[in-house]
């Protein structure tokens, strides 16, 4: 047996990574689909925030940053559906406003700057047993919703105008995806931290879509490269002594430039 | 299958729309009736797009009453007997999805939420691909169509779900003059030997005209309604020409 399995922190981010590594493309196909990949980076920058609401009042982490991840989600719908401002604008103002947040509690609470920093980049080691859990069930739960609404979120990410004529609820279908959308960005961050989750969701979609093949095709491709780009990764980081987070966003990074210039 | 020509199908009693303070549409009743091809006329941003969404729930008329099969659009429940062929000039290039995939988007108003598909679903999916000549491309990619092949795809996608009635807006734009002519050829068909009732928006009156058997003339006002002979016979015709509001 390979020597990196004697360390139980090691098996806890394998399995944490391997579950945020099969859901972050199910989520990207129809977040990068509709243009929408950039409310991976502001709702990343809310987890954030509610991280250092957690170190702060000495709860977990985890739990704070999906519980703002999931209420400013519905929050930013809300404030794209009203109109008032611009889809992009509601983002800008959720991603500054949530840092500036996380800026002033962390400035207010001077102490836990080497726990952030994990947060910011990603550390296996901050990955406890029961973020392990959390992970699971909620990863469980992700899964099942994109299954159960999969063919509404196919044809609202297609074409929502006849989606609606043909009587599916886009509302609460575009709800549905942006809730997952917040599980998802939080749970990844013990892995790759709130400054790379982004990477994790977009990349390996995209480099999957270089194939142009069928739309099951391009997520079973773009879970492939995922899956393969967290293991890779976490050996890698553990062998090299590298940052798992940096190192897992770099592989699935190369493997889009080479399918990239394959592709050309 | 037994006709009712009397069914209405579609009804608009009295109905005006605004986006902002103008009126776009104003004051517009029509009937249709099953069987019925329609075809909705008029220039361009006289109204004829507004028209059709009201028609199919996608806009609200600030007045007036709009009535699917009978019934009040806002109670109107059994959406899957709608098809839908929406303006689409450009398909998203990037967007990874084939022809059968697209048309089987056409089953899932019917099936309904937490239901996948089922075989009878696919059995539709293949047998609407064949009614419009697609079913050999069901596993093309629909970017590497052409806009005509396009076309015929989305018109699959609205007979998947058994509809009763379709609408089309704009459904010839980026279409070559010989596909346009099979298109129509298609559409003839469907109306005749399905008994499909359509809705049909087109810029292009002089062939919707032939077409038709219901002609609306739309400048935010419905200026005719009625048989397209007798709109080309009428002073209806020669008058619009004579203003200057007939794109043909």
């Amino acid at each position: 047996m390979l020597d990196i399995f004697t360390y139980s922190f090691i098996i806890r981010g394998f399995e944490a990574g391997i579950i945020i590594a099969v859901i972050a493309p199910l989520i990207g196909i129809f977040l990068v689909l509709r243009r929408y990949s950039l409310i991976a980076d502001t709702l990343s920058h809310v987890s954030l925030a509610g991280v250092a609401v957690g170190l702060l009042l000495k709860v977990s982490p985890l739990i704070t940053a999906i519980i703002a991840a999931v209420v400013s989600s519905l929050a930013i719908e809300r404030l794209r559906l009203s109109k008032k401002v611009y889809g992009e604008s509601a983002l800008s103002i959720f991603l500054s406003g949530s840092l500036a947040l996380a800026i002033v509690i962390i400035s207010f609470a001077h102490g836990f700057s080497v726990d952030l920093f994990n947060y910011l980049f990603g550390s296996i080691a901050t990955v406890k047993q029961i973020d392990v859990y959390i992970i699971a069930v909620l990863g469980v739960v992700v899964i099942a919703l994109v299954l159960a609404f999969y063919k509404e979120l196919i044809y609202i990410t297609f074409d929502e105008e006849s989606a609606r004529v043909s009587g599916i609820p886009t509302k609460f279908i575009n709800i549905v995806l942006i809730i997952l959308a917040a599980l998802t960005v939080s749970l990844s961050i013990p892995i790759v931290g709130v400054l790379l989750i982004a990477a994790l969701i977009v990349i390996p979609v995209v480099t999957a879509l270089q194939f142009k093949r069928s739309f099951k095709e391009t997520i079973l491709t773009a879970e492939l490269i995922s899956i393969f780009s967290v293991i890779s990764g976490i050996f890698a980081s553990f062998y090299l002594n590298l940052s798992p987070g940096g190192t897992i966003v770099l592989i699935a990074l190369l493997i889009f430039v080479i399918v990239l210039s394959y592709k050309r | 299958m037994q006709v009712t020509h009397s069914d209405t199908i579609i009804e608009l009693q009295e109905v005006s729309f605004s986006y902002t303070n103008e009126e776009v549409i104003k004051n517009v009743s029509l009937q249709a009736h099953r069987g019925d091809y329609v075809g909705i006329v008029g220039p361009n941003g006289g109204g004829k797009s507004t028209l059709v969404k009201i028609m199919l729930g996608l806009l609200t008329p600030q007045k007036g009453k709009v009535l699917l099969f009978g019934k009040d659009i806002n109670s109107f429940k059994e959406r899957y007997k709608i098809g839908y062929v929406p303006q689409k000039t450009y398909v998203e290039l990037n967007f990874p999805i084939t022809v059968e995939e697209v048309v089987s988007m056409g089953t899932f108003g019917k099936r309904g939420l937490l239901r996948f598909t089922t075989k009878s679903d696919m059995e539709k999916v293949h047998k609407a691909l064949s009614e419009v000549g697609m079913f050999s491309y069901r596993d093309r990619l629909i970017s590497n169509l052409s806009a005509g092949q396009q076309q015929r795809v989305f018109i699959a996608r609205a007979l998947a779900s058994e509809p009763e009635v379709i609408f089309l807006d704009e459904p010839t734009v980026g279409v070559d003059v010989k596909t346009q002519k099979q298109f129509y050829n298609l559409l003839r068909k469907l109306n005749k030997q399905l008994d499909l009732t359509l809705v049909l928006v087109s810029h292009e009156l002089d062939v919707v005209a032939h077409e038709a058997t219901e002609l609306g003339y739309i400048n935010r006002t419905l200026e005719y309604y009625g048989d397209p002979e007798e709109f080309l016979k009428g002073s209806y015709f020669h008058e619009l020409i004579g203003k200057g509001g007939v794109h043909a």
